[in-house]
């Protein structure tokens, strides 16, 4: 009975609870470091050091008017944003945050749930999430966001492909789909994945920035470029989602990239021995740090590099991104049948 | 008992929002019906025990094929709904007429089942061998390669096909 | 009352006529190709249930060899709806008759 319902709920409950909590921090996070890569300090009135400002953002935002345009579509314009944020959540049920611990005497993983097909089941639930973006430039019922969404998703569904072989190259290196498997199989070569394919690590980098609509390839979204694109008829709360949705991907894209390529929870050199006095941090403390690096690595980039024109965009993902994901997953698999 | 449960609530949504698809006069309602009713089918694979043929129709179907429906009715949405005038060609009696048919092969073929039971399907009763993934590459990769290498052919004509067709100017 | 492979069986018919009765009722282009897909989809839940119950994988891979040809099939569809809508403004099959007598 506790097994089977209290303690998965609470799992739920308490990933839930952290992932909200980290998006609205991610928003005050981000404008601090572009603030501070640009020579000023960012958000600092409300509370010390501006910590309090996403509790001021989420006011601000749950009291705004909620105005939906005159002939849109009020079924899919309400839908819309609920579309985009739903995948953002539930790929949570199968990122492993640790091992198996013993919490109380009581053993609990550190994971929702394992499934055998966890690697297929984030990539399916992350295309669904195009239609979020889809459906709410249809749905506004005006020109720009129309244009605008189109635009996003053709990006979308070009880097999905590019992102997808990269992650079969890592499948074919750990022979399993399922997440805790890919950070046991980490544990046994050794060696973190990112060592090994370099080449695969790059493009799933590259590519989690457009399938997020980060910069620099956030054209689609840019305030300066179609007017604020598939968003600019959304406000108060509708629009809020869309921003947490943003965010929770970019931490969900986090979590994958250290899970599959930078060990998940396991720490450094993981079979020295000598290294044990680094087992003190807990595991799913390490997994927060590289998921962490790996978003501050999101920002950075987003503070220091130009925005790419759509049709560079999409030259990208087809003629560059997606012939060196295909080169590096046929030798891949032509050293794994060599070494066997 | 759960299982009863939740094979009829599937069964009734599938088989309800596959009637709203063909029903709905705005297409764009009609695609966002077919993609619940491809999620729902996706669910009922995964009751049924083969978790990788769900994750694919949900990657492949809901997620890749309605897509491309998506944009193209997005391209080609008119002014004036397609069908604005009652249409004489449309073929409703014969439609209907085949629909009663296949009504009247239920009757016969639930009364049918009354009569002599059919043993019950172990949903993940069996403990597989390898797991579902496992077998259905193993079989892809040795007994059915030959259909696998021409189904990835066909899937290259498709793409060049499709490029060619949807050009502006060639 | 266990669930048997005729209740697959039935539900996968009832798909089946469903989307039969799309392709012959409506006029729309693009809805004729969606009910042609629920009948790909009928077709596949037939195969996936009664791999099920015969305890062999090969049913779940003909549904995926189903899904590939499926995808082939709406891509080439959609780009000679695409081609067809360029040159006429419509996508009611009863105008698309340039080729009749």
């Amino acid at each position: 009975m506790i097994d089977t319902f209290l303690i998965p709920l609470l799992k739920i409950v308490v990933v839930l609870n952290a992932t909200l909590v980290g998006v609205t921090y991610m928003v005050l996070l981000e404008r601090k470091v572009i603030a501070w890569a640009q020579s000023r300090l960012g958000p600092m009135r409300v509370g010390p050091y501006g910590v309090l400002q996403p509790v001021a953002d989420a006011i601000k935002l749950m009291l705004k008017e909620d105005i939906t345009p005159v002939k849109a579509d009020k079924w899919v314009f309400t839908a819309a944003p609920i579309i985009s944020m739903v995948p953002a959540l539930i790929v949570y049920a199968v990122i492993p945050f640790g091992p198996v611990v013993t919490i109380f005497g009581h053993p609990v993983s550190l994971f929702i749930t394992d499934i055998n097909v966890g690697l297929l089941y984030i990539v399916s639930v992350a295309s669904v999430g195009v239609y979020g973006i889809i459906l709410a430039g249809y749905a506004s019922n005006s020109k720009y966001p129309l244009l605008a969404s189109l635009r996003a998703s053709a990006q979308l569904i070009s880097y999905e492909v590019a992102v997808t072989l990269t992650l079969v190259s890592v499948i074919l290196m750990a022979g399993s789909l399922s997440m805790v498997s890919i950070v046991n199989a980490q544990y046994n070569a050794n060696v973190w994945f990112v060592f090994v394919q370099p080449l695969a690590f790059g493009i799933f980098f590259i590519g989690s920035l457009a399938e997020t609509n980060r910069a620099p390839f956030d054209m689609p979204e840019a305030e300066q470029e179609l007017t604020g694109g598939f968003h600019t008829e959304y406000s108060g709360m509708r629009f809020a989602l869309f921003f947490l949705a943003e965010y929770a991907n970019m931490i969900v894209v986090s979590s994958v990239a250290t899970t599959l390529f930078l060990g998940g929870w396991l720490r450094p050199f993981p079979n020295v021995a000598a290294l044990h006095f680094l087992d003190i941090i807990p595991s799913w403390t390490w997994f927060l740090i590289k998921s962490f690096v790996f978003l501050y690595i999101f920002i950075w980039v987003r503070a220091t590099l130009p925005r790419y024109r759509y049709d560079q965009l999409m030259r990208l993902g087809w003629k560059v991104l997606i012939p060196l994901a295909i080169v590096n997953l046929v030798v891949t698999g032509i050293i794994r049948v060599l070494l066997t | 008992m759960i299982e009863a449960i939740a094979f009829y609530f599937i069964a009734a949504c599938i088989l309800g929002f596959a009637v709203l698809v063909v029903s709905t006069k705005d297409t764009v309602h009609s695609v966002l019906f077919l993609v619940l009713d491809f999620l729902f089918v996706s669910a009922l694979y995964v009751m049924l025990g083969a978790q990788f043929l769900a994750a694919i129709q949900v990657l492949v179907y809901a997620g890749g094929i309605v897509v491309l429906y998506l944009f193209v009715v997005m391209l080609v949405n008119l002014k004036r709904p397609a069908e604005a005038h009652q249409d004489p060609h449309r073929r409703s009696k014969l439609g209907f007429g085949l629909a009663g048919a296949v009504l009247a092969e239920f009757g016969v073929i639930v009364a049918y089942g009354y009569a002599r039971p059919s043993q019950a399907i172990a949903a993940t009763a069996s403990i597989p061998v390898a797991g579902n993934t496992e077998q259905v590459g193993w079989l892809l990769y040795t007994s059915y390669l030959i259909p696998f290498e021409i189904a990835s052919m066909l899937l290259l004509v498709a793409m060049i096909g499709a490029i060619v067709l949807a050009k502006r100017e060639l | 009352m266990p669930i048997t492979p005729t209740h697959y069986m039935l539900l996968s018919a009832g798909l089946f006529i469903i989307g039969v009765v799309g392709v012959m009722v409506r006029r729309n282009l693009i809805i004729i190709f969606m009910s042609i897909e629920l009948m790909l989809n009928a077709v596949n839940i037939n195969l996936v249930a009664f791999s099920s119950q015969l305890h062999d994988a090969i049913g779940q891979v003909f549904a995926v060899f189903v899904i590939a040809v499926a995808a082939a099939e709406a891509a080439v569809g959609l780009g000679i709806i695409l081609a067809f809508y360029r040159n006429k403004e419509t996508v009611n099959i009863d105008e698309m008759n340039l080729m009749r007598w």
